[in-house]
């Protein structure tokens, strides 16, 4: 029952991660990765990190697609909004790199299977809230505010290149 | 082991079918307590006092053409009122709708899942349903379709921030975010006396987070047609349908597990009579939602704005801030 959850739900995983890439239709694109991203959820859940799962949907599925679906539908992308054909010398960069990625991925992968047998599941007590709010409020409390004033410079400077954008088209 | 999987599969058909019963009957008892309200009868003739009204509509929008315009996008067209729907139904599971029950001397739980993280988890599954109403209205290729999602997205993703927070006071009080617990928390005083503050935001939220009126804008009939769901015809637009009444159902059960106590009632509340008791509290705030509806006016786009942004988010942030103080200092 176990094998069948996770064999099922990793294949959605990848072939919905292989549509992102292929489809022409950019909002399609977006739906695809959404679906990949509750499959990856259902993946941590059967690693017994169900708060990591909720909090991945949460985050990527919830919030961070929605912006990406809005920002693609209210820029309307059409296929002639692309500009013209790529020039050559880059359409062959882009195979050669391609080629080591996938190169890159193998060699890791054929590392890794030797090792799967040790690849134990995580206690039942990894990655509840507590320990999760422990370790951020604790260890890591200096990286973890900093990212927060980080992210509120982020959102000030929205803000102030909205604002000015607006008090240009009225002036 | 599969005495247990039998158990399982009965509670999920148990709470799936009193969900969708609740769903059906709700639209009756809203026609007739709207009709109530504006000194008409409502639908009397469908069975005795129109109790078979639900089954009818069922029947006809099964049978009715399924239209699907020429100038939609089709995939993601067909694949939007599922979206609704799926979501709308799957936030139940969390939700304790009584104690426990003794059936042949075993003791079942009345929750689908208890989960640890079982708040953030309808939080997760919620934020799911945002998807439906953006896409419906983007790949019907129509003004007012597309006008009613960017509507209830932009009103769904304001309101879900202060209902959150309203939330997190309620777990700083109870310590937990797994329902049940919160539910004995409760015990000796029910949250809505302990947490007025976050009750208000969270109801003023919850029904904002539903499209219902007064926060109905993103289908306001007289400017919109019907918002999203208007190039819809059938059975597509009746899963959007029993999606929003899902959502009620379910913000309704939320409201009643974290703030009125859930299953508990005054004296004894075991077994049948505790699931009587949380059926009771549930009913309420959906009777408030159709009173709600039969005498409110419309808000306006900005009004609306700025109720969420100026003044239910300060409070509900004010609120967490004295919460956490309390409890740190208790």
């Amino acid at each position: 029952m176990e094998y069948v959850i996770f064999f099922a739900s990793a294949f959605v995983a990848i072939i919905c991660a292989l549509l992102v890439i292929s489809q022409k239709n950019p909002v399609a694109s977006v739906i695809y990765l959404i679906m990949a991203f509750v499959a990856q959820a259902i993946l941590y859940i059967q690693l017994s990190a169900l708060f990591v799962a909720i909090l991945q949907i949460v985050v990527y599925a919830g919030a961070i697609m929605v912006l990406f679906l809005f920002v693609i539908m209210l820029l309307n992308l059409r296929r002639d909004d692309f500009g013209p054909e790529k020039h050559p010398l880059q359409s062959w960069l882009t195979r050669i790199f391609g080629i080591v990625l996938v190169a890159e991925l193998m060699i890791m992968i054929s590392r890794g299977v030797g090792q799967s047998e040790s690849m134990d599941r995580a206690g039942a007590e990894f990655g509840n809230v507590e320990q999760v709010a422990t370790t951020l409020f604790t260890k890591y409390v200096f990286p973890f505010e900093l990212t927060s004033i980080l992210l509120i410079v982020a959102i000030i400077g929205a803000v102030v290149l909205g604002k000015r954008r607006a008090e240009e088209e009225e002036g | 082991m599969l005495e247990v999987a039998i158990i399982s599969v009965i509670k999920v058909v148990f709470v799936f079918t009193a969900l969708l019963t609740a769903c059906a009957y709700m639209t009756l008892i809203e026609r007739r307590v709207v009709a109530r309200f504006q000194t008409r009868l409502g639908p009397i003739y469908t069975g005795p006092n129109g109790l078979l009204q639900p089954v009818a509509d069922l029947v006809k929008l099964l049978f009715k053409e399924d239209i699907i315009p020429e100038h939609v996008d089709k995939k993601i067209y067909m694949i939007a009122p599922l979206a609704a729907f799926i979501p709308a139904t799957l936030s139940i599971v969390v939700i304790p709708f009584g104690s426990s029950i003794t059936i042949f001397g075993r003791e079942i739980d009345l929750v689908l899942s208890n989960l640890n993280v079982g708040v953030l988890y309808v939080f997760a599954v919620t934020s799911i349903g945002v998807y439906s109403i953006i896409l419906s209205g983007w790949s019907s290729n129509s003004k007012y379709s597309l006008l009613g999602s960017i509507r209830s997205s932009a009103q769904m993703i304001s309101y879900e921030v202060s209902m959150g927070l309203a939330v997190v006071s309620v777990v700083l009080v109870s310590g937990s975010l797994n329902l049940n617990q919160i539910v004995a928390h409760q015990a000796n005083l029910w949250h809505i006396f302990s947490q007025p503050v976050a009750f208000i935001i969270f109801l003023v939220c919850g029904i904002a987070e539903t499209n219902r009126a007064p926060f109905d804008l993103p289908e306001a009939e007289s400017e919109l047609v019907a918002g999203y769901h208007t190039e819809y015809s059938a059975m597509k637009f009746g899963m959007f349908f029993v999606g929003e009444y899902a959502n009620m159902v379910t913000v309704s059960a939320m409201a009643a597990t974290l703030f009125l106590g859930g299953w508990q009632g005054p004296g004894d509340s075991s077994g049948i009579i505790s699931m009587l008791w949380f059926a009771i509290k549930v009913f309420l705030f959906l009777f408030l939602y159709l009173w709600l509806r039969a005498t409110t006016p419309r808000f306006r786009y900005d009004q609306l704005m700025s109720f969420g942004w100026k003044l239910l988010l300060p409070l509900a942030i004010l609120n967490v801030l004295v919460t956490s103080a309390v409890v740190l200092i208790i």
